[in-house]
Parts: C-alpha cells; sequence; structure tokens
C-alpha cells in the first residue's frame, strides 16, 4: 500500500491516511498512535523510577511527580495499551471472520481521529505547563480541589478519547454479528475474535459511566455543578464508584483481547487445536461477565462495610476460576504440541509465570481484610504491573511480531526480537517483583520520595534499573523496526508456516479489499483444515469471483474529532476568558457541520470490478505466493 | 537460550526465597513483623493466601516446565503434525473444581475476618458510670498533617498518636479537606479518612514502641492527597495503660500552663503562632495548625524531619520549601535568628514527659 502511496508524493500518502476508512490502514494508524503514546508514557515511567533510584531525592519536584505518576496511568491505560490493541482488533479481527471491512468504516475512522486527538489534547497539558495530578483515578475530593487546569485537560481528553473508544467497541460489536462469512458460526470464531467481542461488549456497558463521571467532574469544574462537593451536598465516594464500575471492566477489557492473540500464537506455535475451545470461549465470556460484579474491591478502605467488603471479596475470588481455566487450557495446548519457540512464542511462554504470578496477587488482595494492608501500598502497584505488562503488554508485544509480516509484508528479524525478549522480560521482573515486598514493608503508592532508614532503598535500587532494562528492550524493538523496514525482504501469505486461520491465507499484506471472494468457512481453524486435507491454498470460496462494493475515503471524520478538540479549550477557559464561550460554541458548530455534511451528501461508494479483481489473483499466482 | 531461561527461573526462586526468609522489613512499619491483633489476623491470611498461591505457581509452572521439555519441535521432528485434540472434559472439570475448593478455603476466613475487623459496635458501649468503656480517638487528617483527640479525656494532640497497648483502641477517622488513608503498617490495615462520612474501625497495640529503633511505630497517608502525600507521616507511642494514664493527665494539665523552656520563645509564639498552634493539649480538636502541647516529645518535625533545632528552623523559614502545598505560611521575613532561636528553644521545651 505504501508503494502506491509513495509515488503519489508525502501530501497525497498523508491525505490517503487522513481519510482513510480502510480498517487495515485505521488498525495501522491506532498502532502508530498507541505506540507514540506508549513511548511518552514509558518516558514517564522512567523518570518516576529515577526519582525513587535513592532516598530524598530532587531530580523531580513533589507537583512534577505527581503530573509524571497521573499521565503515566493514564497514558499507558487510555492512550497505548487500548488503541495498540484496538489497532490489532481493526486489523485482524475482520480477517479472522473473513470480512471485507468492519461494519461503519466511516465511524472507524471517526472513533481513530477522536482518540488521537483526545490523546493529544491530554498531553498538551504539558506545553500548558498545567497537568493532570490527582492520579489516573482522580478521585474527586483532590480532583477538585487541584489548582489550574491539570484535571480540565484530563475530564475533556478523556471524553474526547473515551467516545472514540466507546464507537470502536459498537462497531466491532456489529462486524461480529453481521459480517462473519458463511459457516463461520459463534463455535467456529479464532479465540481472537471471541475476546474482540466480549471486550467490545464490556466496552459498550464500561464506558457510559466513565462518560457521565467525567462530565459531572467536568461540570463541577468549569460549570459550578456539585456533584462531588460535599460542602453542597455532593458526594465523592461517588466518583469513586463511576469510575470503578469504569475501571474494573477496562482491565478485563485490555486482558481479554491479549488473551486472545495468546490463544492465537499458542495454537500457531504448538501446531495443535486450542485445547478446550468451548470451555475457553465460556470463560471469556464469564471473565466479561464477573468483570462488572467486583469493582468494590478497588475500594475495600473506603468504609462501605462489611458485608459489601465479603461479597465483593467473594466474587472477586471466583474471577480466578475461570481465569484457570484458561492458563490451563493453554498449557493443555502446548501439551502434546510441536512447540517451536519463535519470537512470538517466547512472549507466549514468558506471559504464562508472568500472569500467573499477577493473577494470584489479585486474589490475595480478593481477600478483603489482608487488602486493608496491601491496597494503596507498593504491593498494588506490583500486582497491577505483573497483569498489565506481564499480560497486556507482552501480548503487545507478542503481537507485533506475530503481525508483523501480515502488516507490512516482511518479518521483524528473530534474533533481535529474542534480545527484546530477554531484556525486557528480565527487566519487567528485576523492576516489579521486588516491589511486593515493598508493599508488605509498609511503602504506600504514589509517594514522591521517601526518607532513608525505613529499608527501602535497595528494592527501590533494584526496581530502578529493572526499568532500564525494559528500556533497552523496547529500544532494541525500534530498532529492529526500523532494519526491518529498511531491508524490506518480503514474505509469502503465511510467513509462520503454520497458520490455522483465514488472515494466513490471503497475501502479506492482503489488498484493500482483503478477499476476492468471500472464503467459506468449515470448522475451527478452517485454513489449517483445508491444508491438512490437500488444499494448499487454505482457502474455499463460498462465491464466484464478482464486482466488490467499496467505501470512499472521507476527511469529515477527521473534522468532527478537530471540532470537538476545538470545543474543549472553550470549556476550559470560558470562566476567565471572554473568548471561551465563543470557542466552546465554534467548535461544537463546527462538529454539528461536519456530522450535517456526513448525512446531507450521498456517499454510495464504488465497485472493484470483476476484472481487476480477475488481474490481482493472476498477478499473486505468477507471483509464485504460495 | 531456553536453557538459559531456565537456569534464569530457577536463579529466580531461589532469589525469591531468600528475599522471602530475610525479608521482614523493619519492626517499625513492616506488615510482615505484626505488632497488633488486627495485624496478626492479617498476616494469618496473608501465609494462608500466600500458601495456596505458591502451591497454583508450583503446579502451573510444573505443568510448563515439563511440556516445554518434552514437546519441543527441535525434538519432535520438523515434520511432526500432532494430534489436533479438541479437549477433555474431566480435565477440564479438574481445574474447575479444584480452583474452586481452593478459593472456598480462602473465602471462609476472608469473611470471618471482614466481619470480625469491622465490628465497631463496642464502640459506643459505656459503663455504669456513663463513662465510655473503650478508648476512642477522633483521627482528622488534614493537608499534610495529622490531629488526634480523645474526646473523653478532653485532650488533643497532632503528628503523634499516643495510646495504652494491650486494648482494643477505637477510632473515627475523617478527613478536613481532601480524602486521606490511615496506615500504621506494622499495627493493621488502613481506613480511609474520607470528607463526608465518619470511618470507624479498631487496632490493638500488642508491643511497647520504647524499644523501637526510634520509639515510635511509623504510621503513613495511604491516599494521594497533593504534592505532600508522600511526606505525610504521623508516628505512633505505644505506652503501658498506666503510663498512658499519666500521660493523659499531664496533657490535660497543660490547661493551666506548659513548661517554658525560654520566655522570650513564649513572646514570640504568642504573637506569630497561637493563631494557629495551641499549646494547651486540653480541649477539642478542629485547630489550624497541628496542637503543640507535646511538641518536645516528638520524634519529628513536620512529621518527617529530624527533631533538632536545626530542621525546626528550617520549617519555621521556609514551610513550603520542606513540605509544599501544606497550609503554614513562612516566617524566614518576620523573624529575626535571635526571635527563632529563642522560638526553637521554647518549641522543643514543650513536653508533658517528664
Amino acid at each position: 500500500m505504501s508503494s502506491v502511496a509513495q509515488k503519489r508524493g508525502f501530501g497525497a500518502a498523508l491525505w490517503d491516511w487522513m481519510t482513510t476508512v480502510d480498517h487495515k490502514k485505521i488498525g495501522i494508524l491506532y498502532l502508530i498512535g498507541g505506540g507514540f503514546f506508549f513511548v511518552v508514557g514509558g518516558i514517564e515511567a522512567m523518570i518516576i523510577r529515577l526519582q525513587l533510584l535513592k532516598p530524598n531525592n530532587d531530580l523531580v519536584s513533589a507537583g512534577l511527580f505527581n503530573d509524571l505518576i497521573t499521565m503515566h496511568g493514564t497514558t499507558m491505560i487510555f492512550l497505548a495499551a487500548m488503541p495498540i490493541l484496538f489497532g490489532f482488533m481493526n486489523y485482524i479481527m475482520p480477517l479472522q471472520i473473513g470480512a471485507r471491512d468492519v461494519a461503519f468504516p466511516f465511524i472507524n475512522s471517526l472513533g481513530f481521529w477522536m482518540f488521537f486527538l483526545g490523546g493529544v489534547f491530554l498531553n498538551v497539558s504539558w506545553f500548558f505547563g498545567q497537568v493532570p495530578d490527582a492520579g489516573w483515578t482522580s478521585y474527586a475530593s483532590l480532583s477538585l480541589a487541584s489548582t489550574g487546569h491539570g484535571i480540565d485537560f484530563y475530564a475533556i481528553g478523556l471524553q474526547i478519547a473515551g467516545g472514540g473508544t466507546l464507537m470502536g467497541g459498537i462497531n466491532f460489536l456489529v462486524t461480529i454479528i453481521n459480517m462473519r462469512a458463511p459457516g463461520m458460526t459463534y463455535m467456529r470464531m479464532p479465540l481472537f475474535t471471541w475476546t474482540t467481542f466480549v471486550a467490545s461488549a464490556m466496552i459498550l456497558f464500561a464506558f457510559p459511566p466513565l462518560t457521565v463521571g467525567l462530565f459531572f467532574l467536568t461540570f463541577d469544574r468549569m460549570f459550578d455543578a456539585n456533584f462531588f462537593d460535599h460542602q453542597m451536598g455532593g458526594n465523592t465516594i461517588i466518583w469513586e464508584h463511576i469510575f470503578w464500575i469504569f475501571g474494573h471492566p477496562e482491565v478485563y477489557i485490555l486482558i481479554l483481547p491479549a488473551f486472545g492473540i495468546f490463544s492465537e500464537i499458542f495454537s500457531i506455535f504448538s501446531r495443535k487445536r486450542l485445547f478446550g475451545y468451548p470451555a475457553m470461549v465460556f470463560a471469556t465470556v464469564l471473565i466479561g461477565f464477573l468483570g462488572f460484579m467486583v469493582w468494590a474491591h478497588h475500594m475495600f478502605t473506603v468504609g462501605l462495610g462489611p458485608t459489601a467488603n465479603a461479597i465483593f471479596a467473594v466474587a472477586t475470588m471466583a474471577i480466578a476460576v475461570p481465569t484457570g481455566v484458561k492458563i490451563f487450557n493453554w498449557l493443555l495446548t502446548i501439551w502434546g504440541g510441536s512447540i517451536s519457540v519463535t519470537t512470538p512464542m517466547l512472549y507466549a511462554l514468558g506471559f504464562i509465570p508472568s500472569f500467573v504470578m499477577g493473577g494470584v496477587t489479585g486474589v490475595m488482595q480478593g481477600a478483603a481484610p489482608l487488602d486493608y494492608q496491601l491496597h494503596d501500598s507498593y504491593f498494588i502497584v506490583a500486582h497491577f504491573h505483573y497483569v498489565i505488562v506481564g499480560g497486556v503488554v507482552l501480548a503487545i508485544l507478542a503481537g507485533v511480531h506475530l503481525y508483523w509480516p501480515k502488516m507490512f509484508g516482511t518479518m521483524l528479524s528473530e534474533t533481535l526480537g529474542k534480545i527484546t525478549f530477554v531484556f525486557f522480560f528480565v527487566g519487567f521482573h528485576c523492576t516489579f517483583l521486588i516491589q511486593h515486598w515493598l508493599g508488605f514493608w509498609g511503602m504506600p503508592r504514589r509517594v514522591w520520595t521517601y526518607m532513608d532508614g525505613q529499608g527501602w532503598n535497595t528494592a527501590n535500587l533494584i526496581s530502578s534499573i529493572g526499568a532500564l532494562l525494559m528500556a533497552i528492550g523496547v529500544i532494541v524493538m525500534v530498532i529492529n523496526i526500523i532494519m526491518t523496514t529498511v531491508k524490506n525482504v518480503r514474505v509469502g501469505n503465511d510467513p509462520w508456516g503454520d497458520g490455522r486461520t483465514l488472515e494466513w491465507a490471503i497475501p502479506s499484506p492482503p489488498p484493500f479489499y482483503n478477499f476476492t471472494q468471500t472464503p467459506l468457512v468449515r470448522g475451527l481453524d478452517t485454513v489449517w483444515i483445508e491444508k491438512q486435507e490437500g488444499n494448499a491454498t487454505g482457502l474455499t470460496f463460498a462465491e464466484p469471483v464478482t464486482d466488490i462494493h467499496m467505501p470512499h475515503g472521507s476527511i469529515i471524520p477527521f473534522f468532527m474529532s478537530v471540532g470537538l478538540f476545538i470545543a474543549g479549550f472553550g470549556a476550559m477557559f470560558h470562566q476567565e476568558t471572554s473568548w471561551g464561550l465563543p470557542l466552546l460554541i465554534f467548535g461544537l458548530a463546527w462538529t454539528f457541520v461536519a456530522m450535517a455534511m456526513r448525512s446531507l451528501k450521498d456517499d454510495l461508494g464504488y465497485h472493484v470490478t470483476k476484472e481487476e479483481i480477475q488481474r490481482d489473483i493472476t498477478n499473486a499466482s505468477k507471483g509464485g505466493q504460495n | 537460550m531456553m536453557k538459559g531461561l531456565k537456569k534464569w527461573r530457577l536463579f529466580s526462586l531461589l532469589a525469591v526465597l531468600t528475599v522471602f526468609l530475610a525479608g521482614c522489613g523493619q519492626e517499625e512499619l513492616s506488615t510482615l513483623l505484626p505488632a497488633g491483633q488486627v495485624g496478626k489476623d492479617q498476616f494469618k491470611l496473608l501465609m494462608l493466601a500466600s500458601g495456596i498461591m505458591l502451591f497454583v505457581i508450583l503446579v502451573v509452572v510444573a505443568i510448563y516446565v515439563v511440556a516445554l521439555i518434552r514437546f519441543r519441535r527441535s525434538k519432535l521432528g520438523e515434520d511432526f503434525i500432532p494430534e489436533q485434540v479438541e479437549g477433555s472434559h474431566k480435565l477440564e472439570l479438574v481445574w474447575t473444581i479444584i480452583p474452586i475448593i481452593l478459593i472456598i478455603i480462602l473465602a471462609v476466613p476472608t469473611v470471618y475476618y471482614t466481619y470480625k475487623l469491622g465490628d465497631v459496635k463496642a464502640m459506643e458501649e459505656v459503663t455504669d458510670d456513663g463513662k465510655a468503656k473503650h478508648l476512642v480517638v477522633d483521627v482528622t487528617a488534614k493537608l499534610y498533617w495529622w490531629e488526634f483527640e480523645y474526646p473523653d479525656l478532653g485532650i488533643v494532640t497532632a503528628q503523634e498518636l499516643v495510646v495504652p497497648t494491650k486494648e482494643k483502641i477505637y477510632f473515627n477517622l475523617k478527613a478536613a479537606d481532601v480524602k486521606h488513608s490511615f496506615w500504621i503498617p506494622a499495627i493493621g490495615g488502613k481506613m480511609d479518612t474520607n470528607v463526608e462520612n465518619l470511618n470507624k474501625f479498631y487496632l490493638t497495640f500488642d508491643k511497647e514502641s520504647e524499644g523501637l529503633k526510634d520509639g515510635v511505630f511509623y504510621g503513613k497517608c495511604a491516599e494521594l492527597c497533593g504534592p505532600s502525600h508522600s511526606l505525610m507521616d504521623f508516628k505512633v507511642k505505644t505506652l503501658p495503660r498506666d503510663e498512658f494514664n499519666a500521660w493523659a493527665k499531664n496533657m490535660k494539665a497543660t490547661e493551666d500552663g506548659n513548661s517554658v523552656a525560654n520566655a522570650a520563645g513564649e513572646e514570640v509564639f504568642k504573637q506569630s503562632c497561637i493563631g494557629c498552634h495551641a499549646t494547651s493539649g486540653a480541649g477539642e480538636g478542629g485547630s489550624q495548625g497541628p496542637n503543640l502541647a507535646s511538641f518536645g516529645d516528638r520524634n519529628r518535625v513536620a512529621g518527617f524531619l529530624k527533631h533538632n533545632e536545626e530542621d525546626l528552623k528550617k520549617w519555621i523559614k521556609n514551610p513550603q520549601k520542606v513540605k509544599p502545598g501544606n497550609t503554614m505560611p513562612s516566617f524566614e521575613n518576620q523573624l529575626s535568628e535571635q526571635e527563632l532561636d529563642d522560638l526553637t528553644e521554647y518549641l522543643l521545651g514543650l513536653s508533658v514527659e517528664q
């Protein structure tokens, strides 16, 4: 795709990417945007660990430290992990179900631009010197007391980005429900598609509470409402409930697609069908359901009373059961398989012990009375980094190596990939394992510095060294990506050799219409089945070659998002400046005009003709690709 | 490559074990060396949970290692196509039911302790002559300092909680500005101080703090509350009941005047400090700044600085520099060096423990 774009010059290429509604390009945009914010959040993490390197350190001021932890958490969750996973969902899921695109390509583009501009909005706060500083949870009493516009950036930035996420989630749901190829029943969907499905359903129910909470916060701070101001009859605990009713499902929204990626990897690199597929699907759905039942375990020390605490404690522990089922099913997938330790598989193998450790500490904190000690100590910091880095980030890195050849038609270096893994994996355990003990030894989280003589010095030093190793790992990966792109050795349809699902039966990168003809799905791991039965292409088609109906690109999604971006600044400054209110109205009007344009303009798309497709098929077979 | 990885794993397991055995932390602030019944209950739960969890980890790692050794493609040959097993209901039942059993083993004591530690009914109990049966302390968390009021004794102190050992002490917890969280790691788990409601819980202090490194247990604020969250420490002095009674009596007696180490310093105090700080330990809480009746007996200045003249002066001169975001104004340009000397001598002389 890029070679065509480059011939048209940079401006045309930029225009192409800004107007694209192709799920594959939007997927790549998500990866680039998420990757950018991942680096930003990583730099913030490095500064945090440098500050905590030794006692009484004053590398950064107390205020700046709170800015850093807030932005690190917010960036990593909302702007790095979610978008990168969205990138994979966007790119891979439609291919896995044999679709030509997602159900609403226009909304897909809108979702991306809202995420990206929301993320930019949040990070612009650094240039204003007024940065969110109440933690990523932004608990109400502190976030209302926070001076400057920091929390305003948080509330509005996340509002815009969150809207994009919600649209993305709905889009995936509709896509999976409606656009599966003939024969692709629910119980034949690859597990990554299943986890995308469940995560999207969770987005549908989890993000509206966040939207409401953020609006309350926005109204409180910018429009003199009193939802959370207890002196005016408001209640700060309400924010905690709203935040965690969103926040807990959010962590499952992150981890389920990660589970999906690993399920694909275990299966491909063991050359074996996923063990207990129906149980895996059921466990995924159950985790998604239980994920909404346990939010108050973040609030055991708030004083909800023993009955509430006991109920939420037991509910929390119950989640360990379906998660355990998944772990053992993965183990039994590799058991009796033929394990090839490629880079993606290395990440998957590293994931199992790491995630199990993160999971069991989660159960420990589910025991409410024990949580009274562990809550808000470094133990919880260790726990959630074990599940998010040891689960989600390892999955992202694994996914990057696994799907890179599919997305860009060239393989990342296996050697550099393994070096990345070793640095990252060793660094990760070095950073976070010791933090469990820091928690036991009484170190609260979110501390800017600590006094000497509390027995925490060595452990913090070890932790900071680990962070450095992780950074080296990521740098090696960036080098790997650059080298691979420069070398650009082309690969065929199935570069790993054991692809089992539809995406591995089409060219790498796939043509913009994905499938020349809609495939027929004959079972779970349909490509594997076809190949075992002697069909070397891995595909059986459900239709003859016909014209393909495709949507036009559009710049309107970008404009809609820009309008919201502008309106955000208007809302933020409307109390202290005279131009704030007009700007707010202007921004919203801009968005409405863009929406009206979308509604009034008839865009029926275009057709890729039979002849063109026939030509592509001939070219592909001449190119000698398998 | 994988060989190195496996060795590394073994090494890390050993390292974990070493850290586990050696790493109990420091007596005055480690949850692993509990010095009160609540902390001990929580520690028991920690041990039970850790045991179960280590068992789970061992089982997973065992299957994992065996699978990795036995089923490598390098061993099985490039062309080997494994049997495409669909699953096994029996096995799946096993790893559903065993975790459920493990969870029940953990859930029962969890629920028991949740109710046990949440039981504060005794707080309201009174003796025949209408006095409260148990000691109740009202804790108010304010921007970076702690106020401790003993409503039944009619005294108030700050930054250093003083309590008798070997009995249940009940706490009313509240925040005056933003949310904080009250945590004495070595004694028991934390509870939040909310802005809109009173939280209640109890702790017991089994051990006298006298033998500890600084003669006190360490207390922490565990909820992000602004720039100086990490500096919002307090200390806990635990005394035998009779010594506690004596302390309370002396505190009450400061009503009629405290010890004066430097009369000129007292004058400075009356001009510059008394608007926010009281030197009488008798009365109620709710003051603008920490009560200083027993300032000379304390372990730290501002909760974390060394308790000496130099650091006290540093604090008075520019509190914002030391503890950003606190509400005390700077006295750098308002007091002469001489006045500062007098004031610090006077403050360090404020004592109820002769």
